[in-house]
């Protein structure tokens, strides 16, 4: 249950956003999370929520978008989206592709009020 | 409403934190090990076994964590190389910071290797960066050779997978060659090797990998002076 560390981490990045938008809401913060990051969208949701009830923060959203497991081919150059964990390149038929993106924890951006 | 773009990694200061370790790391030509498993995989006996075998010459070190208890700390400590234990008062994880206080409290002495045994856990350690130089994962054979597809993010991160207890294999009904393809199927890179750190069976190549790495972090840098 690491999430509540992960949704801390979250809350103090946005808490330092909003304190330099003073009179600004934010509404929402937007966080990639890759397929392989080993983090549940639904704990981290559960704890984000939990440390920001009953502070200036409130009510804010937390939009998760997971990223998928991407490869690169060594041997043709080929990227693509590994599915149900086969690593073997679809072009080129190469086993030992590596990793290049899907195990990303990232905030994206923030949904500020206008005005 | 409008959308402001930021883009920030959401453990920025424990990577940091690590990022000023691995800096220090190299500096100091040392290699560091970030030992992960599930809790009796048998982190602790490969690293008693390594002490005890581990060629002359080379200084090592050990920080264990656990959530409580130093008993690993006791563990590792009758082989004459400095250990530190780090209690976690609860966290399923060793952090960059825990791993500073460590390190500040092993002193300024001369260490080749650091292997920093980490809380038995699959899931939660793949997260925190340490400043290793590779994440290690032991698994057993008396657990499920699909661990590496249960547990992704451990095994996408980690160089090398420790398969402890092949004494065993007679009893259980542990698929090896499935539990080294579902390891590739996941990190395609990643090296295999078999030991048993009852029998000693793999224990010699498992140092010879340890060696062959502490070289290469050697010469990544050269020496100061």
């Amino acid at each position: 249950m690491h999430e509540m560390g992960i949704a801390s981490s979250i809350v103090d990045t946005v808490t330092a956003e909003a304190q330099k938008r003073p009179g600004t809401r934010l509404l929402a913060v937007g966080l990639r999370l890759g397929e392989v990051s080993g983090v549940s969208a639904e704990a981290l949701e559960f704890c984000f929520q939990s440390l920001v009830k009953g502070t200036e923060l409130e009510p804010i959203g937390l939009e998760i978008e997971r990223s998928p497991r991407r490869h690169r081919c060594p041997q043709c150059g080929c990227e693509f989206d590994v599915v149900d964990y086969d690593p073997t390149c679809p072009k080129c038929g190469e086993f030992s592709t590596a990793l290049i993106s899907g195990d990303e924890m990232e905030i994206v951006y923030l949904e500020v009020e206008d005005g | 409403m409008s959308r402001v773009s930021v883009k920030r990694k959401v453990l920025k200061e424990n990577d940091r934190i690590a990022g000023d370790l691995r800096t220090g790391f190299r500096s100091r030509n040392m290699l560091t090990l970030n030992l992960i498993s599930s809790p009796g995989s048998g982190k602790t006996s490969l690293l008693e076994q390594s002490l005890r075998r581990l060629p002359r010459g080379i200084r090592a070190a050990v920080l264990t964590g656990d959530i409580e208890t130093d008993n690993d700390a006791k563990r590792l400590s009758p082989f004459g190389f400095p250990v530190k234990q780090i209690t976690t008062g609860g966290a399923c994880h060793l952090d960059a910071q825990m791993v500073e206080r460590g390190l500040a409290s092993l002193g300024a002495q001369d260490i080749d290797v650091l292997f920093i045994e980490n809380v038995g856990n699959l899931v939660c350690p793949a997260s925190f960066d340490l400043g290793e130089a590779c994440k290690i994962v032991v698994l057993s054979v008396t657990e499920g050779e699909d661990k590496p597809l249960k547990y992704p993010a451990t095994f996408v991160k980690a160089d090398l997978v420790v398969l402890n207890k092949i004494d065993l294999l007679p009893y259980v009904p542990f698929d090896i060659s499935r539990a080294r393809e579902n390891a590739k199927r996941i990190h395609p890179g990643i090296d295999i090797l078999e030991v048993s750190c009852t029998t000693g069976q793999g224990i010699d190549e498992w140092l010879r990998w340890v060696e062959k790495r502490l070289q290469a972090a050697r010469g990544a840098v050269p020496r100061e002076g």
